[in-house]
């Protein structure tokens, strides 16, 4: 059924609801260049106009992609929960901005369950930034597995010490330097460049014995397919969490080399390791906006959309951390430095709104008209959001996949401007070992020296 | 707080290109670092906005002895080309149409030297790389269309060259996204029975070729091996696994070696 909305002499016509909500979204390249993009500023604001009168109930009743033929859909209608969608049933999309914005955070934890991805994207395209931040900020999502994420006041960071060639001792080099700007609560986490069940291995063992020999409540990950991870697990190897790029339809995460079925898989072993002391949250997935159209699987549905279901995909697993990697994709997808902002603003509500603990790689690459002054604003932004984690590279330089994100010293800045704490018992273990003083800022020297000595013939 | 001065920091930063060891200043980086990130930056947009000097490449290429042709994309300018990816993979109409004219019988082979993201990858490597190639190409006698130079390109756009020339496969010689510290990096696709629709799974790829990375000798030496196999086997992609290191190690005295150490890089 066709919508229908009229500005003065003109009525803007929009098929069905796929292309409502591809037309009310902010502009961006990659709707542009799916062809499913507002072709007139009016036009974009008419889908607005018209798509804050849906009935949240018509979203649920007409799924974007049919039931009988994307496994996501059937996912995420057979998980709805129907008692939780009660309290916002009678809404349209406009009003439930208005409930949002007023909403308690208990309120916000209690309707989680109910939020189906559509209607998470259809308020955010109604939504400016400042009400993406404040909704945000009030939806918190705690996760734990050796430590707890996702506090009020609190900002965790992966400590992501990638290498061009895997060499152990420089991604211990690395490690060091993060730990000593009190970096990796959320997870110590390396993209290697191999994906061979060999390289996985020795870093696995790597960061166990780096965490068992400094007692660091904190846990790791090693980023590569699920299905190696699976081969890992079952040889015994010490894998504290499962890692996977996933997305918002089934031929996408096909693309992936990832179904349902495998997750289910890799979640059950993981959770059989009971390697979390205070928590069971085992999974860690990425997503991205723009994944399922360079996968060429995104059924003419926009690309915040679509990451949005990739949340739902993710929230079926429990996970400890989701990040969406907002800038990596490139300038095809998210053009300049105020689309990756308003993307990521985008990601993290949607995310939390859902109950998925959502953290975001604050990055672009160098094709992208953006630079570290919009990466700047995006992670004072993302902070004041009360995002869960955002990414901690050694100078914001990845040597190895070749992008810039947030720095060691960046979250060292966020803390300072915002006043945001790390995952406590961290914090603890940083105060412990004379790194920070009880407030978690950084002591000059002394302790540094005792952590350095500690590690590196670990990596000879 | 540590100074890039301590010994231990500059020991751990020989470990890893990473920027470890920066130091710092309250919260923030020390004013060398932000104006050496600022610089790596600079270099970096500069390498994908700088346009090629197509006429300069041609030229150079021209040198080495090869014939040469010059092509656009359907990506008019940078900003439509960043934009539309697909635009850079197709031949605009003068294009495909000059090339068909360029055509004669089938031909084994036909090489593309592409803009891609960095011009400057192109503009300091692409004759080199060709000059490396040259004598491998040689050895081989395979048959070859002009070198084609190709503007606002991506590396899809090799097939419908490739395609157009009658070629058995085409090797595509583009500049990379560049990195904060490799403006200049060259990649080298490889494609069998180049047509418009082959995906990327269809190719074998060298990249990261450049005087600090990949050596041209060795990048050369890895191509040759691929297109050997290539032409053997009637295939490239995933099916292809490039195993020419093994060959490098065993260093068969009739191979033409390249002259780099043994396993590097």
């Amino acid at each position: 059924m066709p919508y229908r909305h009229t500005v003065g002499p003109r009525t803007h016509v929009f098929a069905d609801l796929a292309m409502l909500m591809a037309k009310a979204t902010p502009i961006r390249s990659g709707d542009c260049l799916a062809g499913i993009a507002a072709e007139s500023a009016e036009e974009n604001m008419a889908a607005r106009w018209c798509l804050a009168e849906v009935p949240l109930k018509e979203i649920l009743a007409r799924p974007l992609i049919p039931y009988e033929e994307d496994d996501v859909t059937r996912l995420i209608l057979d998980d709805h929960d129907e008692a939780a969608f009660a309290e916002i049933a009678h809404l349209t999309v406009g009003d439930f901005r208005e409930f949002l914005l007023t909403a308690s955070s208990e309120t916000l934890a209690r309707i989680a369950p109910g939020v189906t991805p559509e209607i998470a994207a259809a308020v955010s395209k109604i939504m400016r930034n400042q009400d993406l931040i404040l909704v945000a900020r009030k939806a918190r999502v705690v996760t734990k597995f050796r430590n707890t994420i996702g506090l009020p006041g609190t900002l965790a960071v992966r400590l992501q010490p990638n290498h061009p060639t895997d060499d152990l001792a420089g991604v211990t080099a690395s490690i060091l330097d993060g730990l000593s700007y009190g970096c990796g609560d959320a997870v110590i986490g390396i993209n290697p460049v191999s994906d061979s069940i060999q390289t996985m291995g020795s870093l696995l063992t790597l960061f166990d014995s780096i965490i068992g020999r400094l007692e660091i409540p904190t846990q790791s990950c090693v980023l590569t397919h699920v299905t190696t991870t699976l081969d890992a697990m079952n040889r015994g190897l010490p894998v504290d969490l499962v890692f996977q790029s996933i997305a918002g339809t089934e031929r996408a995460n096909a693309s992936f080399g990832v179904t349902l079925p495998i997750l289910q898989e890799a979640h059950e072993a993981a959770l059989a390791l009971k390697r979390g002391t205070l928590g069971d949250n085992v999974m860690y997935f990425e997503t991205g906006q723009g994944s399922a159209l360079s996968a060429d699987a995104h059924h003419g549905i926009d690309q915040q959309t679509l990451e949005a279901r990739a949340y739902a995909v993710a929230r079926r697993y429990r996970p400890l951390l989701v990040n969406t990697v907002v800038g990596f994709i490139g300038p095809e997808y998210l053009y300049n430095g105020k689309e990756i902002i308003r993307a990521g603003l985008e990601d993290h509500f949607c995310g939390k709104l859902m109950g998925v603990p959502l953290g975001v790689d604050v990055c672009y690459t160098n094709h992208a008209e953006a630079d570290q002054d919009d990466m700047d604003t995006l992670l004072t932004l993302l902070g004041a959001a009360g995002c869960t984690y955002v990414m901690g590279i050694p100078g914001a330089d990845d040597v190895m996949l070749n992008y810039q994100s947030t720095s060691f010293h960046d979250q060292l800045y966020i803390r300072e401007v915002l006043g945001l704490r790390r995952a406590p018992e961290f914090e603890e273990w940083l105060a412990r070992i004379g790194l920070t003083d009880a407030d978690g800022t950084l002591l000059p020297g002394g302790a540094e020296a005792r952590l350095l000595t500690a590690v590196p013939d670990l990596a000879a | 707080m540590s100074t890039p001065s301590d010994d231990l920091w500059q020991r751990l930063a020989r470990l890893t290109p990473a920027r470890i060891g920066l130091g710092r200043a309250g919260a923030g980086l020390p004013t060398r670092e932000v104006l050496k990130f600022g610089l790596a930056h600079a270099q970096a947009r500069d390498a994908v906005h700088t346009p090629m000097d197509a006429a300069e490449i041609a030229a150079a290429i021209a040198a080495l002895g090869y014939a040469t042709v010059t092509v656009t994309s359907g990506a008019e300018d940078r900003a439509t080309y960043l934009r539309r990816p697909d635009y850079g993979r197709r031949l605009s109409p003068e294009s495909r149409k000059a090339l068909s004219e360029a055509a004669r019988e089938p031909i084994d082979l036909a090489l593309v030297v592409a803009d891609g993201l960095s011009a400057r990858a192109v503009h300091e490597g692409a004759a080199a790389m060709l000059a490396a190639f040259k004598p491998h190409l040689d050895k081989a006698g395979w048959s070859l269309a002009p070198v084609v130079v190709a503007s606002q390109a991506r590396v899809a756009l090799g097939d419908a060259a490739g395609a157009a020339l009658k070629a058995r496969a085409v090797v595509v010689l583009i500049g990379e996204r560049p990195g904060l510290s490799s403006p200049d990096s060259l990649g080298l696709y490889v494609t069998f029975d180049p047509k418009p629709g082959r995906s990327d799974a269809e190719r074998n790829c060298i990249s990261n070729v450049r005087p600090a990375g990949l050596s041209f000798d060795l990048a050369a030496f890895k191509l040759n091996w691929l297109l050997t196999q290539a032409f053997s086997r009637g295939l490239t992609g995933v099916a292809l696994k490039d195993e020419s290191d093994r060959l490098i190690e065993s260093a068969k005295p009739d191979v033409a070696m390249p002259d780099v150490a043994i396993g590097a890089p």
